[in-house]
Order: structure tokens, then sequence, then C-alpha cells
């Protein structure tokens, strides 16, 4: 089996304030990661704002360098130690989709020129052969090349302009995609336009994403894997299915139990107002312990491993680990 | 009772004028909590603006008026003219930005002096406040702190504390939780009902997700291109939606723990500049006849309080094949 994505103790620290008041901010904390198959899958990585999830996205898109591990994608180390991937071959194999498309576009360049470039730089076309290559993939996405010739970004709807985004993103036919919130700038009439292309292309073009997102809903409906992340750490990580549906860490408990769904009504009972407000970055011990109702002194000294648990997944908590060692 | 008679409010721009809100005629019981929903630039917020009589230029009300049920010292009906003396007393608003709306440079504890009755002693209301605050157990130190110095959380909670203060009639939401994480926004939401429930106001709430309004609205207006196309009380909105675009929208959105095929809504809503005659759902309606293209269909009721704008309200909509 391949190894779509794999990452080891992946690590970065952002650097924060002067000489006096500097604040280290560990935003990916030993991050591993490791998703095997031989089929495309869709990844999703879901938590809050500060959790580390768009800072992983920018280390594996080479954006930034991690201070520590090494980030791989189908078998090939393409960040941190040991990356010798140059970067045309990079930039074929992992594509970025961005979150908000009239920010990925510049309202003075027509789009058309974005594909045509994507196509001779990172795929070496020419001509015709470039335009092709553009046809091809704006076909994939449900449009044509004649749809978009000469025409700026303020000429398209958002829906329409993330298709052609994740068109620019296909030309080379990377592996993966690496998409940070596509549809958080989309309107909801059209968000399932987008996500529904998400599934065709895996099955069509046979391309894996990494889908970074804080909307649960749509993490449940495309992705086949999912990796809860809380302050630079995973919490969960394994079958999307299966975590979303029994959900093990207290942390994606809470998180699930907030969403806002159309099924059911919230009851009365309020989240307390502490469970809330915890910021601190560099702890020790369980990241969560602050809001955690079930936290022990363990979770205080001792960092949590992976369990690994009889589905398959792995659970980053003392308590479920004990509770599994009990049974 | 508040009513929004044909309310017409349009932008100039250097394109010439265009209507954010066209011909919105309704009226809202009190004591309930609204929820506005609609895509971008459908002129969900434009018509809070409205109402809460914020018309500065570019924004202009070019027909209709909106009254509050409540009269000023004079016995005269207060209405969107009118309305701006009772900013924070009897209407408030509640924007998304709590970072753009606190003044960054003074404590919070100032803000909410700020607008107090001229004749009350400083540290009388500051008292008030603080006990307010304690009520709603939010930590009081808070209100010592710069407004950065907070979470956006707790600033937007600082918000809420402000906007229900003086106990007003009516507060207007603006997206109040869509920049917050959803642990976060619950319990802001949460916050919201209980103290909507203790005071009986009137909410009108702006939210592009559904799922917040299924939680908190006891009453929904779907909004598509300027227009109302749905009004309703929530459960028959959401259980039983009348125009073929809520349906539509509910359908569309994926449930956790539903492994259902959703289909978007194809296509794009009008530009506003445009022409725009006959329904303005059409193009992107699967019910669409020529009729559709040719009369703008009124907001009726069609059921008991459930208003909406469809020559074909209520049928049923041929399934929409899922693209796989």
């Amino acid at each position: 089996m391949k190894t779509i994505l794999k990452t080891k103790d992946l690590h970065k620290v952002y650097r924060l304030g002067g000489f006096i008041n500097r604040v280290r901010i560990n935003a990916l904390d030993k991050v591993n990661l490791h998703v095997q198959s031989d089929e495309p899958v869709i990844i999703s990585l879901v938590g809050e704002s500060g959790s580390g999830k768009t800072t992983l996205a920018i280390v594996m898109l080479r954006l930034i360098a991690p201070n520590d591990g090494q980030a791989m994608v189908y078998d090939q180390v393409v960040a941190g130690k040991g990356a010798k991937t140059d970067k045309k071959t990079f930039m074929s194999m992992v594509q970025p989709i961005f979150q908000n498309p009239f920010e990925a576009f510049s309202n003075y360049r027509t789009v058309d020129a974005y594909l045509l470039r994507t196509a001779m730089k990172v795929s070496g076309a020419k001509g015709a052969e470039a335009e092709d290559l553009v046809e091809d993939a704006l076909v994939a996405v449900g449009m044509h090349y004649a749809d978009v010739k000469g025409k700026y970004p303020n000429q398209f709807s958002g829906g329409e302009l993330q298709r052609i985004s994740v068109a620019r993103a296909l030309i080379p036919k990377p592996s993966i995609i690496i998409a940070d919130e596509p549809v958080s700038m989309i309107d909801a009439s059209l968000r399932m336009n987008v996500i529904n292309l998400f599934l065709k292309l895996k099955e069509e073009t046979r391309t894996s994403f990494l889908y970074i997102t804080h909307d649960l809903a749509t993490a449940y409906y495309i992705s086949d894997y999912i990796a809860v992340m809380y302050r630079g750490t995973i919490v969960e990580f394994g079958n999307a299915r299966a975590i979303l549906s029994d959900p093990q860490h207290p942390y994606t408990q809470l998180l699930l139990g907030s969403v806002a769904t159309m099924g059911k009504k919230w009851e009365e009972a309020d989240i307390a107002m502490q469970d809330m407000e915890a910021v601190d970055f560099v702890a020790e011990g369980c990241r969560f312990r602050h809001r955690c109702p079930l936290a022990e002194q363990i979770c205080a000294d001792v960092r949590p491993g992976a369990t690994a648990m009889p589905d398959g997944r792995e659970v980053y908590c003392h308590i479920v680990e004990r509770e599994l060692e009990q049974a | 009772m508040i009513k929004l008679n044909e309310l017409v409010a349009a932008y100039t721009t250097v394109r010439g004028s265009v209507k954010a809100v066209d011909g919105v005629d309704l009226s809202i019981p009190e004591g309930n909590i609204v929820g506005i929903a609609g895509e971008s630039g459908c002129g969900k917020s434009t018509l809070l603006k409205v109402v809460y009589g914020d018309l500065t230029y570019p924004l202009a009300l070019e027909q209709g008026e909106v009254s509050y049920g409540f009269a000023d010292n004079d016995g005269q009906e207060v209405t969107s003219a009118t309305i701006q003396e009772y900013w924070f007393k009897r209407i408030s608003y509640i924007p998304q930005s709590s970072m753009s709306s606190l003044n960054p440079v003074i404590r919070v504890r100032k803000q909410f002096i700020d607008f107090l009755e001229p004749k009350a002693s400083k540290d009388e209301t500051l008292d008030r406040v603080r006990q307010y605050i304690q009520q709603l157990e939010l930590p009081v130190e808070a209100l010592d702190a710069y407004p950065h110095q907070l979470s956006g959380g707790m600033r937007q909670r600082m918000m809420v504390a402000l906007a229900t203060f003086f106990q007003p009639d009516i507060i207007l939401a603006d997206e109040p939780t869509t920049a917050l994480d959803v642990v976060v926004q619950k319990g802001i939401l949460l916050l919201l009902l209980k103290l909507q429930r203790q005071m009986g106001n009137t909410i009108l709430f702006v939210s592009h997700d559904m799922g917040v309004h299924f939680q908190i609205s006891h009453r929904m207006i779907i909004m598509y291109a300027a227009k109302v196309v749905e009004y309703g009380e929530s459960p028959d909105v959401f259980s039983a939606p009348l125009h073929p675009y809520t349906r539509m929208l509910i359908e569309s959105l994926p449930d956790i723990g539903d492994d259902h095929l959703r289909a978007g809504v194809s296509g794009r809503p009008p530009s506003l500049w445009d022409d725009l005659s006959g329904c303005r759902f059409a193009a992107r309606c699967p019910l669409a006849t020529e009729l559709c293209r040719q009369e703008e269909p009124p907001l009726t009721e069609h059921r008991p309080n459930h208003f909406a704008a469809c020559h074909f309200a209520g049928e049923d909509i041929p399934d929409v094949e899922p693209p796989l």
C-alpha cells in the first residue's frame, strides 16, 4: 500500500514579541499522521482557530519550513528533514486551493492567464498543448476554456471561481490537493457543488485531498479519514464516519455537541464559561486538560500518546487509554 | 408589533443606484426571535440597517417606513426617521466584528458608561454594570480590560451584554457568531436565548447558517435577491418549506450521521444591476415556467402564518440527481 500522507514528529514554533516578552507558540507540536491506501482518499483536518490546521497545510505546501520532523506525500519526503524533491516535481505532486477565491486571483488579470501559466510552468506544455491541458482540467470541473477565456475574476460567482481554482490545481495532475477552507467563503446554496466536485474528482482523476475545515458536517459528508486538532496537537485520528458518529476524545465530543445542526435542538445544559477561555500554547501534559471535565493529575504531568482503538482510530487521551486497558 | 411597510432601500454607487432591499412588506409580532437567511448580497444586512435606522450615505430609504410599535414622549409613533433617539435604549445592534465596534483605546467598562443617561453618576452606573455582568455569569474583570486583551468570544459576549443592558424592545444581530468557533458560538447563542426568554424582546438575527437558525429562531425570513421569498414560523419553514429556494437550500446541507448525497443549487443569483422581471429565482428553479419569467409572484399567505412568494408554492420538486 502507498503512504498517501505521513507526518513524523512534525514541529513548528512561532515566535512572537520582542526581547522581553517573547512568546513561543507550538503551532504544530510533534504531529504524527499516517494514512495508507491504494485508493485515493479525502482526509479532513478539523479544529478550532489556533489549532494548527492551517499551519500543517502551509508546511505541507512548503510555504514555511518546519522546525523539526518531516512530511511525506505518496512515499516522498516533501517537507522537513530529508526533503529532496525539487520544486517542479513537488508542484506537480501537491497543489493548493485557498479559502477566498477572490483573493487568490488578481482582479487585474484574466483567470485563463493563471491557468495557462500553470500549464506552461509546472507541466512544461507549450502553446496549443497548454490550452488542451487547461481545457481538460476545466472539463473535469464542469466548465470549458471558452467560458473563462479573457474573463476577469469579478465576472464569476464565488462558487464558479472556486471551481476554476480547483481546475488550476488539477492541471499538473497532482497526487494530492491541499484545500484550506475551500468552501467557507461560498454561499450555502453553491457550497455543495464544490464539495461534490471533490468527491467526483476523487473517483475520476484519482486525486487525494487534504480538506481543512471547521465545518464538521461537510467533513462527515466527504471524508474517509479525519484528524481532529487542538492547540497544535492531534487529539483523535482515524475513520471519519466512526469518529464523527462516536467520538471518544472529550474534545471531539465537545466539538460535535456544539455544532448547530438542523436535526436536534440543543439541550438547556449550558457550557460552563471556563470551558472556553483557557489560553496556553506552551503547556506540558494534555493541552485540553483545562477544559476537560475528566482531567486528572496525570493529564497535567504527561502528554498523552496515541492509543490505538479496536476500530483502528488513534485517540490521544489518558482516560480513554485506561478504560481500554481495563476493558 | 414591528411593521415593515413596503421598504425599498438603495445604495448610491458610481454606476447609479442599486436596490438592495426591494419591496419588503411584513409584520413581526413581539417577543420572537426572527432569523433572516439568504446568500451574500441578498439584502439581509441592509434590511437590518434599515430597521436600525442607520441610513447614512450611500444607503438611503427610497420608499416605505418601519414602525416599531411604541410611541415617543409626545405620543407620536416612532418610525425609522426618529428611531435614532432610542438607540441602545429601546433598540440595539450586535455587529459581526466586535473588534471593530469596541473602541480599542478605552477600557470596556468606559464603553458601558459612554451612553448612559447624563444624570446618573459614574460610580452608580458602574455598579449597575458590574451587577449586570455578574447576573450574566461573565467575569467582572473583563470590564477592566481593553478590548484586545479579551478573546474573540469574550468580546462578543461583552457586546451582547452592552446591547442588552437597557433591556431594549428590539435587538438586531448581524452574524454575531460567524467568526467564532462552534464551541464559543454555542455559548453565545445560549446566552442570547436565555436573555431573550427573560426579557421577552424581539430579536432579528441575520445568519447564513441554517443550523444556527434551526437552533434559536421562532420565525424565519428567507431572502433572495433583495426580496423576501418566504416568511413563517420556523418549525413550518424547516419541516414544510413552501418556496423551492428554501427547500433546495435546506436539502443541500449535509448533516452528521446522514449518508445521503446532496445536490447544490445550480446557477447563481441574478445581478441586482440587471433589469429584473418575473420571479428572481426562476433561472435556477426546476419548477419555473413562462409565467414565472413574466410575472413576479407576490408574498402571499399560503398556510396560516406561512407566506411565500412563488406561483407554485409547496409543489413537489422533481428529484435532482446528485452529480455522481
